[in-house]
Protein backbone atom coordinates (compact mmCIF):
# COMPACT_ATOMS: atom_id res chain seq x y z
CA UNK A 1 0.00 0.00 0.00
CA UNK A 2 2.79 2.34 0.11
CA UNK A 3 1.88 3.26 -3.35
CA UNK A 4 -0.92 4.32 -2.88
CA UNK A 5 -0.70 8.27 -2.63
CA UNK A 6 -2.95 11.72 -4.23
CA UNK A 7 -2.65 11.97 -7.58
CA UNK A 8 -1.03 15.51 -8.23
CA UNK A 9 -2.49 15.94 -11.92
CA UNK A 10 -5.29 13.62 -13.50
CA UNK A 11 -5.41 14.24 -16.88
CA UNK A 12 -9.07 14.33 -17.31
CA UNK A 13 -8.56 14.12 -21.20
CA UNK A 14 -8.07 10.07 -20.85
CA UNK A 15 -10.93 7.95 -19.50
CA UNK A 16 -10.76 7.10 -16.05
CA UNK A 17 -12.60 6.00 -12.78
CA UNK A 18 -13.39 7.90 -9.50
CA UNK A 19 -13.83 5.81 -6.42
CA UNK A 20 -12.66 5.69 -3.13
CA UNK A 21 -9.66 4.27 -2.28
CA UNK A 22 -11.39 2.03 0.31
CA UNK A 23 -13.81 0.82 -1.76
CA UNK A 24 -11.18 0.12 -4.25
CA UNK A 25 -8.92 -1.73 -1.75
CA UNK A 26 -11.64 -3.73 0.09
CA UNK A 27 -13.29 -4.44 -3.93
CA UNK A 28 -9.70 -5.89 -4.37
CA UNK A 29 -9.64 -7.98 -1.07
CA UNK A 30 -12.56 -9.39 -1.24
CA UNK A 31 -12.87 -11.07 -4.39
CA UNK A 32 -9.00 -12.29 -4.64
CA UNK A 33 -9.48 -13.85 -1.02
CA UNK A 34 -6.87 -16.89 -0.80
CA UNK A 35 -7.62 -19.86 1.36
CA UNK A 36 -5.87 -21.67 3.96
CA UNK A 37 -7.79 -25.01 4.25
CA UNK A 38 -6.66 -26.44 7.40
CA UNK A 39 -8.55 -29.58 7.14
CA UNK A 40 -8.77 -31.07 10.73
CA UNK A 41 -11.48 -33.59 10.00
CA UNK A 42 -14.47 -34.56 7.70
CA UNK A 43 -14.95 -30.91 7.71
CA UNK A 44 -12.02 -30.91 5.37
CA UNK A 45 -13.44 -33.23 2.50
CA UNK A 46 -16.63 -30.48 2.47
CA UNK A 47 -13.97 -27.89 1.96
CA UNK A 48 -12.39 -29.91 -1.24
CA UNK A 49 -16.14 -30.36 -2.29
CA UNK A 50 -16.17 -26.23 -2.05
CA UNK A 51 -13.45 -25.67 -3.88
CA UNK A 52 -13.65 -28.07 -6.39
CA UNK A 53 -16.16 -27.60 -9.61
CA UNK A 54 -19.33 -28.49 -8.69
CA UNK A 55 -19.41 -25.62 -6.09
CA UNK A 56 -16.43 -23.98 -7.55
CA UNK A 57 -15.52 -21.00 -5.10
CA UNK A 58 -13.88 -19.63 -8.03
CA UNK A 59 -17.04 -17.96 -8.84
CA UNK A 60 -16.28 -15.87 -5.68
CA UNK A 61 -12.73 -15.36 -6.36
CA UNK A 62 -11.63 -17.66 -3.43
CA UNK A 63 -10.42 -20.85 -5.27
CA UNK A 64 -6.82 -20.20 -4.92
CA UNK A 65 -5.68 -22.29 -2.28
CA UNK A 66 -2.76 -22.18 -1.27
CA UNK A 67 -1.01 -24.57 1.37
CA UNK A 68 1.76 -21.70 2.66
CA UNK A 69 0.36 -19.42 5.30
CA UNK A 70 2.40 -17.12 3.96
CA UNK A 71 0.65 -16.54 0.66
CA UNK A 72 -2.70 -17.09 2.08
CA UNK A 73 -5.43 -14.09 3.65
CA UNK A 74 -8.31 -16.23 4.93
CA UNK A 75 -7.69 -19.11 7.04
CA UNK A 76 -10.46 -22.07 7.02
CA UNK A 77 -10.44 -23.64 10.29
CA UNK A 78 -12.24 -27.03 8.82
CA UNK A 79 -13.15 -29.69 11.51
CA UNK A 80 -11.80 -30.47 15.37
CA UNK A 81 -8.99 -28.55 16.69
CA UNK A 82 -7.34 -30.30 19.41
CA UNK A 83 -5.12 -29.18 21.63
CA UNK A 84 -2.54 -31.01 20.44
CA UNK A 85 -2.98 -29.14 17.43
CA UNK A 86 -3.41 -26.18 18.75
CA UNK A 87 -0.22 -25.07 18.49
CA UNK A 88 0.51 -25.29 15.04
CA UNK A 89 -3.02 -23.76 14.30
CA UNK A 90 -2.03 -20.38 15.74
CA UNK A 91 1.26 -20.84 14.66
CA UNK A 92 -0.57 -20.92 10.67
CA UNK A 93 -2.48 -17.82 11.50
CA UNK A 94 0.61 -16.06 12.91
CA UNK A 95 2.54 -16.52 9.44
CA UNK A 96 -0.40 -15.08 7.44
CA UNK A 97 0.25 -11.81 6.14
CA UNK A 98 -2.01 -8.84 7.17
CA UNK A 99 -4.95 -8.18 6.62
CA UNK A 100 -6.33 -11.90 7.65
CA UNK A 101 -9.78 -13.33 7.84
CA UNK A 102 -10.90 -16.58 9.74
CA UNK A 103 -13.35 -18.97 9.53
CA UNK A 104 -14.34 -21.35 11.60
CA UNK A 105 -16.20 -23.80 9.44
CA UNK A 106 -18.28 -26.41 10.99
CA UNK A 107 -19.17 -26.57 15.31
CA UNK A 108 -16.18 -28.58 16.44
CA UNK A 109 -13.93 -25.42 15.25
CA UNK A 110 -16.94 -22.76 16.43
CA UNK A 111 -17.86 -24.31 19.86
CA UNK A 112 -16.12 -28.12 20.44
CA UNK A 113 -18.98 -29.25 19.30
CA UNK A 114 -19.87 -32.89 20.62
CA UNK A 115 -16.54 -33.13 21.43
CA UNK A 116 -17.14 -31.87 25.29
CA UNK A 117 -13.92 -33.32 26.19
CA UNK A 118 -10.90 -32.69 27.72
CA UNK A 119 -8.49 -32.78 24.45
CA UNK A 120 -10.69 -30.54 22.52
CA UNK A 121 -10.52 -27.11 21.45
CA UNK A 122 -13.76 -25.86 22.78
CA UNK A 123 -14.05 -22.85 19.67
CA UNK A 124 -11.06 -21.91 18.09
CA UNK A 125 -12.04 -18.40 19.28
CA UNK A 126 -10.15 -19.41 21.77
CA UNK A 127 -7.52 -18.97 20.70
CA UNK A 128 -7.59 -16.76 17.17
CA UNK A 129 -10.08 -13.99 16.28
CA UNK A 130 -12.59 -15.55 14.32
CA UNK A 131 -14.82 -13.68 11.41
CA UNK A 132 -17.25 -16.08 10.43
CA UNK A 133 -19.03 -18.77 12.31
CA UNK A 134 -20.39 -21.80 10.41
CA UNK A 135 -22.80 -24.16 11.59
CA UNK A 136 -23.24 -27.58 10.64
CA UNK A 137 -21.93 -31.23 11.06
CA UNK A 138 -20.17 -30.89 8.84
CA UNK A 139 -21.63 -28.00 6.82
CA UNK A 140 -22.64 -28.30 3.51
CA UNK A 141 -20.90 -26.17 0.64
CA UNK A 142 -23.39 -24.34 0.28
CA UNK A 143 -22.84 -22.98 3.79
CA UNK A 144 -19.95 -22.19 3.32
CA UNK A 145 -19.83 -20.31 0.50
CA UNK A 146 -22.70 -18.27 2.37
CA UNK A 147 -20.28 -17.67 4.87
CA UNK A 148 -17.73 -16.33 2.43
CA UNK A 149 -19.86 -13.75 0.97
CA UNK A 150 -20.77 -13.05 4.65
CA UNK A 151 -17.26 -12.03 5.05
CA UNK A 152 -17.35 -10.27 1.82
CA UNK A 153 -19.71 -8.14 2.92
CA UNK A 154 -18.00 -7.61 6.14
CA UNK A 155 -14.73 -6.97 3.98
CA UNK A 156 -16.65 -4.39 2.39
CA UNK A 157 -17.35 -2.36 6.06
CA UNK A 158 -13.65 -2.37 6.59
CA UNK A 159 -12.01 1.02 6.66
CA UNK A 160 -7.96 0.33 5.42
CA UNK A 161 -6.98 3.78 3.92
CA UNK A 162 -8.76 6.02 7.23
CA UNK A 163 -6.63 3.25 9.70
CA UNK A 164 -3.48 3.69 7.23
CA UNK A 165 -3.92 7.74 7.67
CA UNK A 166 -4.03 7.66 11.27
CA UNK A 167 -1.17 5.50 12.30
CA UNK A 168 -2.21 2.81 13.46
CA UNK A 169 -0.47 -0.27 13.22
CA UNK A 170 -2.29 -2.44 11.43
CA UNK A 171 -1.32 -5.18 13.44
CA UNK A 172 -3.90 -4.08 16.41
CA UNK A 173 -7.39 -4.92 15.41
CA UNK A 174 -6.62 -7.39 13.48
CA UNK A 175 -5.73 -10.30 15.89
CA UNK A 176 -2.13 -11.07 15.16
CA UNK A 177 0.48 -10.14 17.55
CA UNK A 178 -2.40 -9.88 19.97
CA UNK A 179 -3.39 -12.29 22.89
CA UNK A 180 -6.98 -12.17 24.18
CA UNK A 181 -7.40 -14.75 27.45
CA UNK A 182 -10.67 -16.24 26.86
CA UNK A 183 -10.46 -19.66 29.41
CA UNK A 184 -13.11 -22.18 28.38
CA UNK A 185 -16.25 -20.48 30.01
CA UNK A 186 -18.26 -23.28 28.41
CA UNK A 187 -17.33 -25.66 31.33
CA UNK A 188 -17.20 -25.38 35.23
CA UNK A 189 -14.32 -23.05 36.25
CA UNK A 190 -13.33 -24.62 39.57
CA UNK A 191 -9.88 -26.13 39.75
CA UNK A 192 -8.93 -23.75 37.36
CA UNK A 193 -5.65 -21.75 37.85
CA UNK A 194 -5.99 -18.68 36.01
CA UNK A 195 -2.73 -17.32 34.81
CA UNK A 196 -4.57 -13.96 34.34
CA UNK A 197 -7.98 -12.49 34.70
CA UNK A 198 -10.21 -13.35 32.24
CA UNK A 199 -10.74 -11.17 29.18
CA UNK A 200 -7.49 -9.84 29.90
CA UNK A 201 -5.42 -8.00 26.87
CA UNK A 202 -2.15 -8.20 26.49
CA UNK A 203 -0.34 -6.24 23.40
CA UNK A 204 3.24 -6.08 22.66
CA UNK B 1 -4.36 -79.64 16.94
CA UNK B 2 -6.22 -76.38 17.70
CA UNK B 3 -5.35 -72.72 18.65
CA UNK B 4 -6.88 -74.17 22.47
CA UNK B 5 -5.25 -77.14 22.76
CA UNK B 6 -1.88 -75.65 21.54
CA UNK B 7 -2.31 -73.19 24.20
CA UNK B 8 -3.26 -75.20 26.99
CA UNK B 9 -0.12 -77.31 26.03
CA UNK B 10 2.10 -74.24 26.18
CA UNK B 11 0.51 -72.57 29.66
CA UNK B 12 0.80 -76.30 31.48
CA UNK B 13 0.83 -75.77 35.15
CA UNK B 14 -0.08 -72.06 34.65
CA UNK B 15 -3.83 -71.66 36.26
CA UNK B 16 -6.02 -70.86 33.51
CA UNK B 17 -9.53 -69.84 33.09
CA UNK B 18 -11.13 -69.93 29.49
CA UNK B 19 -13.39 -67.13 28.95
CA UNK B 20 -16.23 -66.98 26.23
CA UNK B 21 -16.04 -64.67 23.46
CA UNK B 22 -18.21 -63.40 21.43
CA UNK B 23 -16.39 -63.32 18.17
CA UNK B 24 -15.35 -67.11 18.92
CA UNK B 25 -11.97 -66.07 19.82
CA UNK B 26 -10.04 -67.94 22.38
CA UNK B 27 -9.61 -66.01 25.27
CA UNK B 28 -8.06 -67.25 28.23
CA UNK B 29 -7.74 -65.64 31.36
CA UNK B 30 -4.69 -65.89 33.96
CA UNK B 31 -3.01 -64.25 37.15
CA UNK B 32 -1.78 -60.93 37.05
CA UNK B 33 1.27 -62.49 38.17
CA UNK B 34 1.52 -65.14 35.35
CA UNK B 35 1.48 -62.82 32.36
CA UNK B 36 4.68 -62.74 31.77
CA UNK B 37 5.45 -65.91 31.61
CA UNK B 38 2.21 -66.88 29.85
CA UNK B 39 3.36 -64.21 27.40
CA UNK B 40 6.77 -65.94 26.83
CA UNK B 41 5.32 -69.74 26.76
CA UNK B 42 2.84 -68.52 24.56
CA UNK B 43 5.30 -66.67 22.00
CA UNK B 44 7.93 -68.99 22.55
CA UNK B 45 6.15 -72.58 22.35
CA UNK B 46 3.02 -71.51 20.93
CA UNK B 47 4.27 -69.86 18.13
CA UNK B 48 2.35 -66.33 19.00
CA UNK B 49 5.30 -64.57 17.18
CA UNK B 50 3.29 -61.04 17.14
CA UNK B 51 0.93 -58.97 20.11
CA UNK B 52 -1.92 -57.31 18.10
CA UNK B 53 -2.48 -54.79 20.78
CA UNK B 54 -2.12 -54.74 24.98
CA UNK B 55 -5.12 -52.19 26.10
CA UNK B 56 -6.98 -52.18 29.32
CA UNK B 57 -10.85 -52.07 30.10
CA UNK B 58 -11.98 -49.92 33.13
CA UNK B 59 -14.61 -51.91 34.69
CA UNK B 60 -14.99 -49.62 37.70
CA UNK B 61 -16.30 -49.71 40.40
CA UNK B 62 -15.79 -53.58 40.61
CA UNK B 63 -12.47 -54.25 42.34
CA UNK B 64 -9.78 -55.00 41.35
CA UNK B 65 -11.36 -52.62 38.26
CA UNK B 66 -8.71 -53.45 35.06
CA UNK B 67 -8.80 -56.04 33.04
CA UNK B 68 -5.88 -55.64 31.29
CA UNK B 69 -6.00 -57.62 27.67
CA UNK B 70 -3.83 -59.32 25.14
CA UNK B 71 -4.51 -59.89 22.02
CA UNK B 72 -1.82 -61.99 20.16
CA UNK B 73 -1.18 -63.43 16.75
CA UNK B 74 -0.03 -66.06 15.05
CA UNK B 75 1.09 -65.90 11.75
CA UNK B 76 2.51 -69.23 11.21
CA UNK B 77 -0.75 -70.85 11.98
CA UNK B 78 -2.83 -68.37 11.27
CA UNK B 79 -4.95 -67.65 14.16
CA UNK B 80 -5.50 -65.39 17.25
CA UNK B 81 -5.64 -65.79 21.13
CA UNK B 82 -6.56 -63.10 23.70
CA UNK B 83 -4.98 -63.25 27.06
CA UNK B 84 -6.35 -61.11 30.13
CA UNK B 85 -5.67 -60.91 33.70
CA UNK B 86 -7.10 -58.53 36.58
CA UNK B 87 -5.38 -55.87 38.39
CA UNK B 88 -6.30 -53.81 41.10
CA UNK B 89 -5.53 -51.18 43.71
CA UNK B 90 -5.08 -47.26 43.11
CA UNK B 91 -1.61 -47.79 41.30
CA UNK B 92 -2.23 -50.66 39.03
CA UNK B 93 0.80 -52.52 38.08
CA UNK B 94 1.85 -55.23 36.11
CA UNK B 95 4.83 -56.88 34.22
CA UNK B 96 6.11 -55.79 30.94
CA UNK B 97 5.92 -57.60 27.71
CA UNK B 98 7.90 -54.96 25.78
CA UNK B 99 10.78 -56.90 25.52
CA UNK B 100 9.01 -60.11 24.32
CA UNK B 101 7.14 -58.05 21.48
CA UNK B 102 8.72 -54.94 20.30
CA UNK B 103 5.61 -53.87 18.92
CA UNK B 104 4.48 -53.75 22.48
CA UNK B 105 6.08 -50.83 23.55
CA UNK B 106 3.63 -48.04 21.89
CA UNK B 107 0.71 -50.18 23.29
CA UNK B 108 1.64 -50.44 27.18
CA UNK B 109 2.95 -46.78 26.95
CA UNK B 110 -0.88 -46.12 25.61
CA UNK B 111 -2.14 -48.16 28.04
CA UNK B 112 -0.45 -46.26 30.79
CA UNK B 113 -1.42 -43.02 29.59
CA UNK B 114 -4.83 -43.45 29.43
CA UNK B 115 -5.28 -46.06 32.07
CA UNK B 116 -2.56 -45.45 34.50
CA UNK B 117 -1.25 -48.90 34.80
CA UNK B 118 2.42 -49.12 35.24
CA UNK B 119 4.24 -51.84 33.32
CA UNK B 120 7.18 -52.91 35.50
CA UNK B 121 10.19 -53.14 33.92
CA UNK B 122 9.46 -51.79 30.39
CA UNK B 123 12.12 -50.29 28.72
CA UNK B 124 11.01 -48.52 25.24
CA UNK B 125 13.54 -46.38 22.67
CA UNK B 126 12.00 -43.60 24.90
CA UNK B 127 13.80 -45.01 28.27
CA UNK B 128 11.24 -45.35 30.88
CA UNK B 129 7.21 -45.74 31.13
CA UNK B 130 6.61 -42.47 29.74
CA UNK B 131 3.59 -40.99 28.10
CA UNK B 132 2.37 -41.06 24.77
CA UNK B 133 -0.30 -38.87 23.87
CA UNK B 134 -0.75 -36.79 26.48
CA UNK B 135 1.20 -33.98 28.15
CA UNK B 136 4.17 -35.66 30.25
CA UNK B 137 3.18 -33.29 33.45
CA UNK B 138 -0.56 -34.35 33.25
CA UNK B 139 -1.82 -35.99 36.17
CA UNK B 140 -4.76 -37.81 35.46
CA UNK B 141 -5.46 -40.71 33.38
CA UNK B 142 -8.26 -39.84 30.50
CA UNK B 143 -9.82 -43.33 30.16
CA UNK B 144 -10.36 -44.22 33.39
CA UNK B 145 -14.60 -44.58 33.95
CA UNK B 146 -14.44 -41.95 37.14
CA UNK B 147 -12.57 -39.34 35.08
CA UNK B 148 -15.03 -36.87 34.03
CA UNK B 149 -15.58 -36.00 30.09
CA UNK B 150 -14.44 -32.40 30.89
CA UNK B 151 -11.29 -33.48 32.45
CA UNK B 152 -10.57 -32.96 36.28
CA UNK B 153 -8.58 -28.96 35.28
CA UNK B 154 -10.74 -28.25 31.76
CA UNK B 155 -8.39 -25.27 31.60
CA UNK B 156 -5.21 -27.33 32.44
CA UNK B 157 -4.53 -27.34 28.56
CA UNK B 158 -5.79 -24.04 27.83
CA UNK B 159 -3.48 -22.42 30.44
CA UNK B 160 -0.52 -24.70 29.01
CA UNK B 161 -0.94 -23.73 25.60
CA UNK B 162 -1.71 -19.93 26.85
CA UNK B 163 1.63 -19.78 28.87
CA UNK B 164 3.85 -21.56 26.14
CA UNK B 165 2.31 -19.03 23.16
CA UNK B 166 2.73 -16.35 25.56
CA UNK B 167 6.53 -16.61 26.56
CA UNK B 168 7.22 -17.85 22.97
CA UNK B 169 5.33 -14.19 22.42
CA UNK B 170 7.61 -12.31 24.70
CA UNK B 171 10.61 -14.43 23.41
CA UNK B 172 9.88 -12.72 19.63
CA UNK B 173 9.04 -9.53 20.16
CA UNK B 174 11.90 -9.11 22.98
CA UNK B 175 13.43 -6.43 20.96
CA UNK B 176 10.80 -4.59 19.82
Amino acid sequence: MGSLRPVEEANVQQDFLATRVDELINWGRKNSLWPMPLGLSCCGIELMAMIGPKFDLARFGAEAARFSPRQCDLLVVAGTLTWKMAEACRTIYDQMPDPKWVIAMGVCSSSGGMYDSYSVVQGVDMILPVDVYVPGCPPRPDAVIDAIMKLQKKIEREQPLRLRLSGANLDHGLGSNTFVRAPNTAVATHGSHDVLAAGDRILP
Amino acid sequence: MSTLERARAALAGLELQELPARDGTVFLQVAAADVREACRRLRDAAGFESNTFVTAIDRYPAEPRFQVCYQLLSVQHNDRLRLCAWIGGERPRIDTVADLWPGAQYAERECYDMFGIQFLGHQSEAGELKRLLMPEDYDHFPLRKDFPHQGIEPDKLYNEWFQRRFQRHEREHADV
